[in-house]
């Protein structure tokens, strides 16, 4: 039963996501505005680049993710969809957040996961870095939707919460911005990057552990 | 007859203070209840409280069976087709049992309008889709909150028809309503008035 509900809301999700087609690709076109526009700004020098790609690569998933989360809950609030996960008082309703997280990771943090390379060949980073910048975003991205959804779920009273959404998320994400840099910009320098994906990976249990319960709390109180 | 659902001095309150007085009530197979009472006496409360979205501030209610809730939203994604949508709600509810998406819609007056958007029903076509969403996951027990409301004369004859049949199939439902007299089956049905914080105090 929780999992035929889990995939019915996924599938359903992802549909809805590829039918505004254009809000999908906005993960992409954040990313590549910032690797494009950044150098016309700081100046083409590959040195240069390559010192500040882990950092703008990684603040380009962040606010690929920041921009879907206003709409992450406040739909279904207002179409009625979210409290029927509470019908019944039986399925989890913690099981549809996380399903729900999980389809904001695919739609934010895959397409930005899957076009790093690229972005990081654009940006003159060292390929020695390459694979720790892909480790830094698997692990660094899901805490960002994770970290969001909390936020969004806290916000979703307040009538047009964007900005206190803001507020809220920046404080919680500056840890993974922080270690996931380091893990890149050390591997570049031909440091070893394990100590800061340690870290990574530490805040991504905190928040798989915590935040789906406390996303989950702040719906009900959303609801009521 | 089996009690389908039930209610045990159970309230709601908002910020300390209880919404309506206690309720106490138990629905088996075959009954409808009809809450009535005025504009804020709190009739969307006490179903949102049945269906389990609210957490009863003392008392308890038990649910010994599915319940489906509808609401004052159909609960249907606009961007959505009524048939995905419909196709949702059965998935959702992992159910093999209802009808088909075409048959459902027809059933409710929408024949046809399976590949519209919902988003560009009319109001009380959308209202008519959260019905349809009843019969394509069948459960044994109804919440309808003001069913009737936005249908035209033909709409709430349906409203009137679908739930002479759910409790002929022995469903339970519970609907709130101010406004019609509900036909349901040979017109054998309980009403529960229950009264606002107003007359409490």
């Amino acid at each position: 039963m929780t999992v035929a509900r889990m995939t019915a809301l996924l599938r359903r999700d992802l549909r809805l996501a590829l039918r505004h087609g254009g809000e999908s690709l906005m993960p992409l076109i954040f990313l590549f505005s910032v690797i494009i526009l950044v150098p016309l700004g700081v100046g083409p020098g590959p040195n240069l680049l390559a010192s500040i790609a882990p950092g703008m690569i990684w603040v380009a998933a962040l606010l690929a993710s920041l921009l879907a989360l206003e709409q992450l809950f406040r739909p279904d609030l207002e179409d009625g969809t979210l409290e029927q996960w509470w019908v019944g008082g039986t399925a989890p309703p913690g099981a549809l957040v996380v399903t729900r997280l999980f389809s904001h990771w695919l739609v934010t943090g895959v397409p930005v996961i899957l076009f790093a390379p690229l972005a990081a060949q654009m940006l003159y980073l060292p390929s020695d870095a390459l694979p720790t910048l892909m480790l830094s975003l698997l692990i660094g991205t899901p805490v960002l939707s994770l970290v969001g959804g909390l936020a969004s779920a806290l916000t979703l009273g307040t009538n047009r919460g964007s900005v206190l959404l803001s507020i809220l998320v920046f404080p919680m994400v500056v840890p993974v911005l922080i270690f996931a840099t380091g893990a890149v910009t050390a591997a570049a320098e031909g440091f070893s990057a394990r100590a800061h994906l340690g870290l990574l990976t530490a805040l991504l249990i905190l928040a798989v552990t915590l935040a789906p319960l406390a996303t989950t709390a702040a719906l009900r109180l959303n609801i009521e | 007859m089996r009690i389908l659902l039930e209610a045990k001095q159970a309230t709601f309150s908002r910020a300390g203070e209880a919404v309506f007085r206690p309720v106490d009530l138990g629905l088996s197979g075959g009954e409808a209840l009809v809450v009535r009472g005025a504009n804020g006496s709190g009739k969307t409360t006490l179903l949102r409280l049945l269906a389990g979205i609210l957490r009863p501030a003392s008392g308890e209610v038990t649910r010994h069976a599915p319940v489906a809730f509808l609401g004052h939203h159909a609960a249907v994604k606009g961007d959505l087709s009524c048939r995905e949508n419909l196709e949702f709600k059965r998935r959702f509810s992992a159910s093999a049992s209802g009808l088909s998406d075409s048959r459902a819609l027809a059933r409710v007056g929408l024949a046809g309008l399976g590949l519209r958007p919902a988003r560009s029903l009319s109001a009380g076509q959308k209202r008519r889709l959260g019905l349809a969403c009843l019969l394509v996951a069948p459960t044994a027990v109804w919440l309808l909150d003001e069913p009737y409301a936005s249908l035209d004369d033909e709409g709430c004859a349906l409203v009137d028809e679908l739930l002479s049949e759910h409790v002929g199939r022995d469903g339970a439902a519970v609907l709130s309503t101010h406004q019609r007299q509900p036909r349901i089956g040979d017109g054998r049905h309980r009403t529960l008035h229950i009264e606002g914080r107003e007359r409490l105090e």
